[in-house]
């Protein structure tokens, strides 16, 4: 069962967990037509990524990388330093993100895909 | 002082954004934004001599030495993407002042130049810098200052167009943090020349061929790659006309280099991206988009969004020759980049000029805008020239080089089609000209004044370096090909 070897769920259980994130953060970008949503399903898509980080920099054994007397094995701290990094844009993204749908909402009354689309499509003909 | 020029050219820029908040009035904030402009440019231009004369620059920041520090790796091709970019940000920085001051609110103006600052910046660093996490965040900081000078666009699409880049602009470079993930799982460094080092021995395996395709796609979305253009024409379109000519000059040429970067040099000790059918996905896709973006081109009827169609049909050109994977390929793939950068700078300055003037970029206000504003519009029919690629403007070069790598790999059909596009390239730049020129000016419009010469004088210099490197090609298509030799190892 040759086929089964990449489908160890408890020993790969921290990367099934990202992908399945990753893969209904995405789905929930493309399927909702609400904005606030698709912000939603985009910071579920980052995290993912957070975590992929976090669990590859795991080492077998190996403690919470702070110096301390007696300890001999660390967990790699580098890719806890890279996600800091990387939610700090996090957060700077879904604050653009936020603030760009207030100003669509105050511009055209509504956050529903559907119905920019329309008003922007009715812009268009008058053009 | 001159040691420190690489990491120089880029901090500039980031402490004079906060800089001119501080500052906040208009007319002193655009100062501070040309002077630093200009400052780049020659800091950058300095870099770019010493590269020429002594080979690639390696800075290495805070003194820790690579792989454990970040450096900052100036190489030709990467000198060549920063002399494009402070280039364009120090002439559209001087155009800037009139333009801006029409379309966005005067409270509104300092936070404009400093987010122009910041997508500076964040360009800058994106080129400069030789480790692949700190190029994502370079990247970020281009993109999410982008979004915002986007966003101040005075039609209201320009918010929905801002927020569709948001959505499509993170995916691509989460895309691209989850491809570089997956290459430190198996080499353990983000130093872009120690990853070239390493990635050959783990080149075969499945986690190193997901990564390449989750940089590839997520950096496609940045390129606005064909099929993946959707963010670009409304962005471009309802953009301030000044953020416009800025981003489509630099902003994509950027990513297009962090893609060769990635392809060439990452991965330039392995094969995979000749051998996976990587180029040759990338050459279908950049042949496609050559067309349908061009023939759909050809139905706009917002000119800036004309402009943005013929973009992406543009970066299938740039696109085409990097997939040729050659040294000819690769040229006249990086020659076009500098040649599109002037071309499509100078067309969407002299837009920019027109709506200063008239306030719209629709073409059935174009009546007779060759006699009304004829230094304005000659601009215009200039950088539509080289868009089309007639012979002595930069466009004949590009595509010459293109044509001639499509030979040297044995697809004269490929060849063939290069020339069939432009002609695409003429109908919709002749839609133009016969109605600036041919259609009677309108019965009782306003005589126009000419546009101030603060924009005018960018906008011809822009116009007629398009023609001049198109005649002395010594500096870039001789820098290209050079570069090109560089990255695939000293000619093949």
């Amino acid at each position: 069962m040759s086929f089964l070897n990449g489908i160890d769920i408890p020993g790969l259980f921290n990367y099934w967990v990202a992908v399945f994130l990753m893969m209904t953060g995405f789905y929930v970008v493309i399927s909702r037509g609400n904005l606030v949503k698709k912000i939603v399903g985009l910071n579920l898509f980052q995290i993912s990524v957070f975590l992929l980080y976090i669990s590859m920099s795991k080492v077998d054994g190996g403690t919470a990388p702070i110096l301390a007397d007696g300890i001999e094995v660390y967990s790699n701290p580098l890719p806890h330093v890279l996600i800091l990094t990387a939610i700090v844009v996090g957060v700077a993204t879904t604050a653009l993100g936020l603030a760009l749908i207030v100003r669509i909402n105050e511009a055209y009354g509504t956050v529903e895909d559907t119905e920019i689309n329309a008003i922007e499509q009715k812009m268009e003909e008058r053009e | 002082m001159g040691a420190h020029l690489p990491i120089l050219q880029v901090v500039l820029p980031l402490m004079a954004a906060p800089f001119c908040i501080i500052l906040r009035r208009s007319e002193w904030v655009w100062g501070v934004t040309v002077l630093v402009a200009w400052g780049v440019f020659a800091m950058t231009s300095m870099v770019v001599w010493d590269v020429h004369l002594n080979g690639t620059i390696n800075y290495h920041i805070g003194d820790w030495p690579p792989p454990w520090g970040i450096e900052f790796r100036i190489d030709l091709p990467s000198a060549y993407v920063l002399l494009i970019v402070s280039l364009i940000g120090a002439v559209v920085a001087s155009y800037a002042r009139a333009s801006v001051l029409k379309e966005i609110p005067q409270d509104r103006i300092y936070l404009f130049y400093t987010n122009y600052l910041l997508c500076l910046t964040g360009l800058l660093g994106m080129s400069a810098t030789g480790d692949v996490f700190n190029l994502f965040v370079f990247l970020e900081i281009s993109s999410l200052s982008g979004y915002t000078l986007i966003a101040l666009g005075s039609d209201r699409r320009a918010l929905t167009a801002s927020y569709r880049y948001l959505i499509l602009g993170t995916i691509g470079a989460t895309f691209y943090v989850i491809g570089l993930g997956l290459m430190y799982m198996m080499t353990g460094t983000l130093n872009m020349a120690d990853l070239a080092q390493r990635l050959p021995e783990v080149v075969e395996t499945r986690t190193i061929l997901v990564s390449l395709a989750f940089l590839t796609v997520g950096l496609s979305l940045k390129v606005a790659l064909f099929p993946l253009h959707l963010w670009l024409p409304n962005a471009y379109a309802y953009a301030p006309s000044v953020v416009t000519a800025f981003m489509a000059a630099t902003a994509t040429k950027v990513a297009v280099y962090v893609m060769i970067r990635i392809f060439y040099f990452v991965f330039g000790g392995t094969d995979v991206f000749a051998e996976q059918g990587v180029a040759e996905a990338i050459m279908g896709l950049a042949i496609a988009g050559m067309f349908v973006a061009s023939i759909v081109a050809v139905f706009q009827s917002n000119l800036k969004k004309m402009l943005a169609y013929s973009s992406v049909a543009q970066i299938g050109y740039i696109m085409l020759g990097i997939s040729f994977v050659s040294v000819t390929g690769l040229s006249a793939g990086m020659v076009h980049l500098f040649n599109h950068a002037l071309m499509k700078c100078a067309l969407f300055l002299a837009l920019g000029c027109v709506f200063l003037r008239i306030g719209s970029v629709e073409i059935k206000d174009m009546a007779g805008m060759g006699r009304r504003m004829p230094l304005t519009m000659g601009a215009f029919v200039a950088g539509g020239l080289s868009l089309i690629g007639i012979p002595l403007t930069v466009g004949f070069i590009s595509k010459w080089q293109l044509m001639a790598a499509a030979f040297e790999a044995n697809l004269w059909f490929v060849a063939v089609l290069i020339p069939l596009s432009s002609l695409i390239a003429v109908v919709y730049v002749w839609r133009v000209v016969e109605v600036a020129y041919l259609k009677p000016v309108p019965e009782g419009a306003a005589k126009l004044e000419e546009a101030p010469l603060s924009m005018l004088i960018p906008t011809w210099v822009m116009a007629l370096a398009a023609f001049y490197f198109g005649i002395d090609t010594d500096l870039t298509l001789g820098v290209a090909i050079d570069a090109a030799n560089s990255l695939l190892g000293g000619g093949q």
